[in-house]
């Protein structure tokens, strides 16, 4: 018989960052405890909000993640204007899915060919993969760049934009600029619509799950901007309903409060969105899905890397739809008016579901903030899943194997942590 | 904090005494956001060109980590916001010949330096954010790195500008000082045409006290600049708040232009100090 407690410990964590680290104990090939410790220094940005007006909250929100600064300006705008009682047109609707688009298909090329790849093919670090594949590290950062212009064209930079206001944006895209991109976007369809393929080739691991998925959903398009949250579970209610069955709680071993449905962990994110919307792909990404064989809704979570690439060739497609339709001289702004009120805002983040509640004055000011991001809804099935997939692998394994086993089923999450999780220490203590 | 030429030079000659010509390079990461490390990792091809000039041998949104590793050239991002930090900003100090605070948050506190104006201090909001306060522990400041350990290079911007970076990274891997343009935005916007939106349509923009290097992004768009990137050299603040009192914003508004992005900055935080108590 043999007992051990396993301590993992990542010393510096991006994004999600400071002193993090995974602990386990274990006996008889059982894992008694498992706990992600997870320290970000706070920020307070709710407290920022508070006293400022809605062009400044836009420009505060960005700043929560300079990974995914549309989201978070995105879910802000949906929330003021339902405050505010401003209905964008669809003009406005459409450019805002173009520029989303962008941030999903930067983030997304980022995560599949910089993080998540090299743990697949065997190397450390993609800039250490570069010399081996140096194809699919092109690919990754050709399509990520597109990504990235996509997001210049509406705000003039990808990592915080300055272009959006309430109501729409300050500046519609410049025609030429746009026209280029168009023709880029064409260009980049075929490396789009062979990743899926590519990503369901990867040698990925056998390891299906029960869990609960959550994700927007709308009508008719897949789910980004808009949608009512829907779980697998028979949920189906509007952003505005958030509170009603999610709760944030907070533990003593992370700054990153926790979410629950019901009390029970669940899971946002590609995996989620992709099992509870697959029917609402464009015909082309689902005909590229199928032929990968991979049945939905999908338990394994490593099949996230899968999802990532279907969305990736969709937001391609999607982004040439929308900017074939796109008419520059209709306004790239609708009127608008500030008054007290209380909003709702939620969006699907390339990591998943981010809600906001914004409560403000008459004068369209700040009273109270409230954001729920991705990674924190994740947290706990992060942790759920950490301690089902490592009992799975076996925990006879080495510790370098639990450690690197370990990292690759945190990254699937593409939570912010990924990066620095590559880098998990496991220490092993034999009683 | 100024960082004197004299100063810069003996880091400068530090780091051009040493031993292999590739130099080893770190990005460090503090509290922020991540966006100014991007640069590196938005630059696509540019990237892998670097990793053949220089030898990365801590980055860990990129994948190589080595934290404690010594460095010829240190990038570090973020603020000072916690006893830890306060800690390892030392390491990263005593580990580099030469260090580069990159971006907002390492050079002037950034938008969460807010948090240093507050009366209760930060466990104030600790109650307000968090359900157990007493699992937080955090400083009642974030600072910027120049507070901590000296910097030799300082790139303003939230987030930097990619070219400005990789400008600094020739120009160091030339063994010379980097030149950064700390001109104001102004001068910028002048040369790409745009008109001013403060001039001709009387929105309070900050494009005349602050530090070029962005691009002059927002006034192409049609809107004001709001100083993510900080203060530029000799900002005559006050006269720019007296011509906002004079397009009717209220002494409240005005302050708040100056408390937002680089708050912490001298120059900003006290034409915020002078505009926040009137009425």
């Amino acid at each position: 018989m043999e007992n051990r407690d396993i301590r993992i410990e990542v010393p510096v964590l991006a994004r999600v960052e400071g002193e993090g680290a995974l602990e386990l104990s274990a006996s008889e090939g059982r894992i008694d405890t498992l706990r992600l410790r997870i320290f970000e220094p706070p920020r307070y940005f709710e407290k920022f909000l508070e006293g400022r007006g809605p062009q400044e909250v836009l420009d505060i929100v960005a700043r929560i993640c300079g990974i995914c600064p549309v989201a978070y300006q995105m879910t802000a705008v949906q929330a003021l204007e339902q405050a505010f009682g401003v209905q964008a047109s669809s003009q406005v609707m459409h450019l805002r899915r173009l520029m989303y688009c962008g941030e999903w298909l930067q983030s997304h090329a980022l995560h599949v060919h910089l993080l998540a790849l090299p743990d697949f093919l065997g190397f450390d670090n993609a800039i250490a993969m570069a010399g081996k594949h140096p194809d699919a590290v092109r690919r990754g950062l050709r399509l990520q760049r597109l990504g990235n212009d996509l997001i210049r064209l509406f705000g003039g930079r990808s990592v915080h934009p300055v272009g959006m206001r309430m109501g729409g944006f300050h500046r519609g895209p410049d025609p030429d600029r746009a026209a280029t991109l168009l023709q880029e976007l064409r260009e980049a369809l075929p490396d789009a619509e062979a990743l899926v393929g590519f990503t369901a080739s990867l040698p990925l691991p056998d390891d299906e799950q029960e869990f609960v998925s959550v994700a927007l959903r709308h009508d008719s398009e897949y789910p980004m901007y808009s949608g009512r949250i829907v779980s697998d579970r028979g949920l189906d209610v509007p952003a505005g309903n958030y509170l009603d069955h999610f709760r944030e709680s907070h533990v003593a071993h992370s700054t990153a409060l926790y979410a629950h449905l019901d009390g029970e962990p669940y899971l946002v994110g590609p995996l989620a969105r992709l099992n509870l919307n697959h029917d609402r792909l464009s015909p082309p990404v689902r005909a590229a899905l199928e032929a990968t064989g991979l049945r939905l809704p999908s338990r394994n979570m490593f099949h996230s890397v899968i999802a990532r690439a279907v969305e990736i060739h969709e937001v391609v497609l999607e982004a040439i739809r929308l900017l074939e339709a796109y008419s520059p001289e209709e306004p790239a702004h609708v009127p608008t008016a500030v008054q007290a009120g209380v909003g709702c805002g939620a969006t699907e983040a390339p990591r998943g579901l981010l809600w906001h509640r914004y409560e403000t004055d008459e004068e369209g000011k700040v009273l109270s903030a409230q954001i729920v991001p991705p990674t924190a809804q994740n947290q706990a099935r992060i942790e759920d899943d950490l301690k089902c997939s490592l009992e799975a692998f076996g925990l006879h394994n080495d510790d370098d194997a639990l450690r690197l086993r370990g990292e690759t089923v945190i990254r699937n999450y593409d939570p912010c942590i990924s990066c620095a999780t590559h880098f998990l220490k496991v220490r092993v203590e034999r009683r | 904090m100024p960082v004197t030429s004299r100063n810069q030079t003996t880091a400068l000659e530090r780091l051009n005494a040493r031993e292999n010509a590739r130099p080893r390079v770190a990005v460090h990461k503090f509290s922020s956001c991540d966006g100014c490390q991007l640069a590196f990792i938005n630059a696509g091809e540019a990237l892998l060109e670097l990793a053949q000039l220089v030898e990365i041998v801590h980055f860990a949104e990129a994948g190589p980590m080595d934290p404690e590793a010594a460095v010829d050239i240190a990038f570090v991002e973020g603020s000072i916001s916690t006893p830890e930090e306060a800690e390892r900003i030392q390491a990263v100090r005593s580990n580099s010949r030469f260090l580069v605070s990159l971006g907002a948050c390492a050079t002037s506190g950034g938008l969460q330096a807010l948090r240093n104006f507050n009366a209760d201090g930060a466990t104030g909001w600790t109650e307000a954010v968090y359900a157990q306060p007493e699992f937080i522990n955090s400083l009642d400041t974030a600072t910027p790195v120049a507070e901590h350990v000296k910097v030799d290079l300082e790139l303003w911007g939230c987030p930097v500008n990619a070219r400005q970076v990789f400008q600094a990274v020739r120009q160091l891997l030339f063994g010379v000082a980097p030149v950064v343009d700390k001109d104001k935005l102004c001068v910028e916007c002048k040369r790409q045409q745009h008109v001013c939106v403060l001039v001709a349509r009387g929105i309070p923009c900050m494009g005349p006290v602050t530090h070029t290097g962005c691009g002059a992004l927002c006034p192409a768009f049609g809107r004001d600049c709001y100083a993510c990137f900080g203060p530029a050299e000799n900002p005559n603040t006050a006269s720019l708040s007296r011509r906002f009192e004079g397009l009717g914003l209220l002494p409240e508004a005005v302050a708040q232009r100056f408390h937002f992005i680089n708050s912490h900055a001298p120059a900003f935080r006290a034409e915020w100090l002078a505009w926040k108590g009137r009425s």
